[in-house]
Formats: C-alpha cells, structure tokens, sequence
C-alpha cells in the first residue's frame, strides 16, 4: 500500500451550542493513502463537511487526532488546499490574480514573478479558463467560477485537494463537464483528493473509495466501498457498466434503506 | 437639524435607490439608447421614438418637479409676504455670479471664496475625522473587546449635536476657524467609525476561510481581503460623513463668522439681502448634491456586482 497522506483517528467533534452540547460526529477512523479519491457521502447534517474542516483544520476535533503527513494538524495549511462550495473567489481580483494570491504564498519565496505568474496561468489552463485570465469573477459562469476554484486549490500543488461539494451548486449538464475535467486533472496530477458530495453518480464515478456516513447527530462511518473500475473512465461507457450500475445500486441500498432519512 | 443628522448617521445600503435626483436620472437616460442600425430591421415602429420617449421620461419628471417648486414659490412671494419672489432672486444672482471671487477685504468676499472656505473647512475636518475613524472602525471591528468598550462611549456621543462641541473646540483652540473645523470632525466621525466597522464585521466568512486555508500573512489579509471587502462600507461612511459634514458647517459658521456660505447667509440676513439668502440655500443644496453624486460615483466604481 502507497504512504499514508491523512489519517483520522478516533476523531469526534461536539459543538457547543445554546441547547447544550451537539455531538456531530464520533469515532471516526480513516485513512488516505496518496493518489487516492476519496468521496465522503450521506444525508444531509450527517457531519461529512465537518470532517472535511477537520481535515482542512478548519475545525479542530473534540476528541481524537487527525494527521497529515506524519504530523498533527493544527490548523489550515496551503498543504491542504480547499475547494469550496460557492467558489470564495475574491471578487475583486481577478482570476489570474486570485491563483496567484495562492500561488505566491506557496512559492513566493523561492521563485521569481515571471515563474508564478507562468504557474497561474497553466493551471488555469489545465481547467480551460485561459481565456479569461483577466476577467472579474462576476464576469464568469457559475461553473467557470468553480473551474478557477480547482485552478487555485491545484496550483498550489498540495499534498491533498479537499472539495466540499464543489459541484452542488452548478446545473447538471455543468457539473457533468466539471466532473469530467476533474477526472482529466486528476489523470494529469495524480492528486490526492477527499470530496464531500451526496450526488450518487459523482461519487461512483470519481472515487477510488467511497466512505458512506451514518445519520446525524452523532454520525460515523458506515461502510466503506471500494470502486474498482478501470480508470479513465468514460461516463457513457460506464451508464450499461454492470459493475457500475452495481456500485451505484449500493450506494443507494445504503442511503435509502440503512440510513433512511427522516422527513425533513 | 440635529434630527437629521442622528437619522443620517445610519448604515445606508450601497444601493440605496432612494436618490433618485435629476442628475441621476438623467445620466441613466444616456446607455439605454438602442443601436439605431441594428433594432431597425425587425422594428420598423423606429427605435428613434424610443430614444426620444426614453429621454422625455427620464429628463420630464425632474423639470416638472422643479418647476412646481418655482410655481409654488412663486405664489407664496406673490401673497404679499417678505419673501422675494423667482425674478427678483434670478437678477440678483446674474449680479452676485458675475463675479463670484472678488476680493474687497476680509469681510467683502464674492461667494465663491466663500463656497470655497466651506469646503475647505469641511475638507480639513472630514481629512482628520477619516484618519482618526476608519483605522478605529477596523479596530473595532476586528477586535470583539475593543467593540464591547467603545460601544458605549459611541453610543452616548453620537447623538449629541455637533454644534454642542462647538464652545468646547473655542475654548480648545482659542479661535473661530479651528473650532469650526473641529465640529465638522465630530459630526464626520461616528458614520465612519460605524461604518467601517459594521464592515469589518461583515467578511464574509468564506473570504477569511480562504485566506486561513492559504495561511495568508495579516498585512496580504488586510491588503487583499480586508481593505477590498471593506471598501462599500468605508464609502458609505464617507458619504454619510461628508453629508453631515455640509449640513452642520452652515450651522458652525453662523455662529463662528469668519469667511464661509454659513457666515455668508447671517452676514446678508443683517443685510438684509433675501434674494441672497435664498440664492445661498440654493447653492449650499446644490454642493450637498454634487458631493454626493461624486460619492456614489466612487462607491459604485468599487462594488464588485455582488453575486
């Protein structure tokens, strides 16, 4: 088995809240071996963006310990690079701009302008954006937006990518073509990826492992599936796919019959 | 008057569609115009009627308004009241305006350099009150304990006239000019500190998320999220500032003398000079507006169409 990147031990997570305590997770134990793609999935308030913010640092665990890379995670590092949901591009900067705010932290000290400039524009190329390297962000798509977003999380070559439903808002024809660049990316990079999502398709489609979670509050891992289709994978082959459409329908026994959620 | 100026002093949305002047109205009127060329083919009902429909309703509304203004004044002259009436005051401003920067000694100025002496003051006070304020606002903002002192002691000042600081800034200062200067600092402060600090507080999240993940230094947090972020609700301020400012340095002038548009009106009150005071009004109002207009100018060139 390849090195270990991230690994959750025993972690849990309370919040403090005006009704007293709320336990959102327990007993999480997890690891994540390099060039691996991970997908956290469940119902919604099943605590799988708080362990995403665990593992960014984001949040610090209640009990329990989560590593990166040998050592403790403190806090947030560029080592870990989030997507988020809604993008965050700083609205006033523009998408070159916005990855180089992430490039130049990264390798600002040890390499000149030109070589970071060079570096935001090819990732941004990576994701097909280089047409819009000077626009403003409200000037672009919703997905576009997130297409930058995954520019600046990859440009800053992190030891681990964390998305956090970095498709949920977008339509599905968009996030069809995001998901599709994502695979290319990821064939290019290699990259270690932990993604939270509750779309069923995405998750087998993507994932290496796909850690399903139980219901909220105090959620904890499930089960875990391994998808072992060949990569790269191609969306309409993978539609009349038997093991495919088996993965798929696992997901589904899980979420729709194990974990049934109560109406909401 | 200080009615107006504690309703003033509240956070104001960027957006405020409430402004709708004459000179906003008619700039908006301008890019609505369709290419003549290319709406021809498939509108032969001409787009140049549009145009000219476009521009009547947006140019109509504000000639009317003024002149029901001028008819009303008009009338309320003509009842045999002191007041004098449009005719009067108009020939009396093509004489004032003909030379509006004479000099004839200190106490003979053309109303120019007395517009001037007004906005210096007002430029010098709001200056100091800028410099004092937003790094206090981002303090305050920043910093839950330094809000939860300050509070209170903002809270209890604010209401207060400017114009009650005036003897204070006399005795201070020893001189009118100064302590004039001084009001206008007191009055230009509070919207800003509040501003700037209501804007402090509201980062959103997701920006200093972004600036943890990345592990920025403070001063890239500040320069490239903070300020930027920041930036519509230090104008706000500004505006609201500027705006109390001219309101209240009529008020301080009137009671400081010197060279200024307040000095100006009780100096032409003593005078006797109506037609002066009502040009006066009208020129004390249109500065108020071009200051305003100006800010808002500036305001919308740094909102980033919010998404």
């Amino acid at each position: 088995m390849s090195k270990v990147i991230v690994k959750v031990e025993h972690a849990g997570m309370t919040f403090e809240t005006k009704k007293g305590k709320f336990v959102a997770l327990r007993d999480i134990d997890l690891t994540i071996a390099e060039g691996e793609f991970v997908t956290l999935i469940g119902h919604s308030g099943c605590g799988k963006s708080t362990l995403l913010n665990l593992i960014a640092g984001l949040t610090l665990p209640s009990s329990g310990n989560v590593f990166c890379d040998g050592r403790e995670i403190a806090g947030p590092g560029p080592e870990r690079a989030v997507v988020f949901q809604n993008h965050s591009l700083l609205p006033w900067l523009t998408c070159r701009e916005n990855v180089l705010l992430a490039v130049e932290r990264v390798f600002g000290k040890k390499e000149g302008k030109g070589k970071l400039k060079a570096r935001a524009e090819a990732a941004l190329e990576m994701v097909h954006m280089d047409h819009a390297l000077d626009k403003l962000p409200h000037e672009i798509s919703g997905g576009m937006k997130q297409r930058v977003g995954i520019a600046r999380a990859f440009a800053m070559e992190p030891k681990i990518l964390l998305m956090d439903e970095p498709f949920g808002a977008l339509d599905a024809l968009t996030r069809a073509s995001l998901q599709d660049e994502l695979n290319g990316v990821m064939e290019k990079t290699g990259a270690t990826v932990v993604m939270v999502t509750h779309d069923v398709d995405e998750a087998v489609l993507l994932s290496d492992r796909i850690v399903m979670m139980t219901n909220g509050p105090a959620a904890t891992i499930g089960e875990i599936l391994e998808v072992k289709l060949a990569r790269p994978r191609d969306r309409l082959k993978l539609a009349h796919d038997h093991d495919f459409v088996e993965y798929r329908a696992a997901l589904l026994e899980f979420l729709y019959q194990k974990q049934v959620k109560k109406a909401a | 008057m200080s009615a107006a100026i504690i309703a003033s002093d509240k956070v104001v949305s960027m957006t405020s569609g409430s402004a709708a002047t004459p000179v906003r109205a008619a700039s908006e009127a301008v890019p609505v115009a369709p290419p003549v060329v290319a709406a021809a083919p498939r509108e032969p009902r001409t787009p140049v009627s549009e145009i000219l429909l476009g521009i009547f309703k947006a140019v109509f509304p504000p000639i009317a308004g003024m002149v029901l203004l001028i008819v009303v004044w008009a009338l309320l002259a003509g009842t045999g009241g002191s007041i004098p009436g449009p005719l009067p005051v108009w020939e009396a401003a093509k004489v004032l305006f003909a030379d509006p920067f004479y000099n004839n000694g200190p106490n003979d100025l053309g109303i120019g350099w007395n517009v001037l002496s007004s906005l210096q003051r007002v430029g010098i006070g709001f200056g100091f009150a800028a410099l004092v304020g937003i790094p206090l606002g981002f303090i305050i903002g920043r910093f839950a304990f330094m809000n939860a002192m300050l509070d209170p002691i903002i809270s209890l000042l604010r209401p207060v006239s400017p114009l009650a600081w005036l003897p204070i800034g006399l005795l201070v200062f020893k001189q009118a000019d100064p302590a004039a200067t001084w009001t206008i600092f007191i009055c230009s402060i509070w919207p800003m500190i509040i501003n700037t600090a209501v804007g402090v507080q509201r980062v959103p999240q997701d920006y200093m998320n972004v600036a943890r993940v990345l592990d920025l230094s403070e001063w890239k947090i500040v320069t490239k999220i903070l300020f930027p972020s920041v930036l519509p609700y230090m104008l706000t301020g500004i505006r609201l500032s500027i705006g109390t400012a001219w309101l209240v340095i009529v008020a301080a002038e009137m009671l400081t003398g010197g060279v200024g548009i307040g000095f100006w009106v009780w100096d032409e009150w003593n005078n006797l000079k109506v037609e002066h005071i009502i040009i006066a009004i009208f020129v004390i109002g249109i500065v108020g507006l071009l200051l305003e207009q100006f800010l808002l100018l500036l305001a919308r060139r740094f909102s980033y169409g919010n998404s």
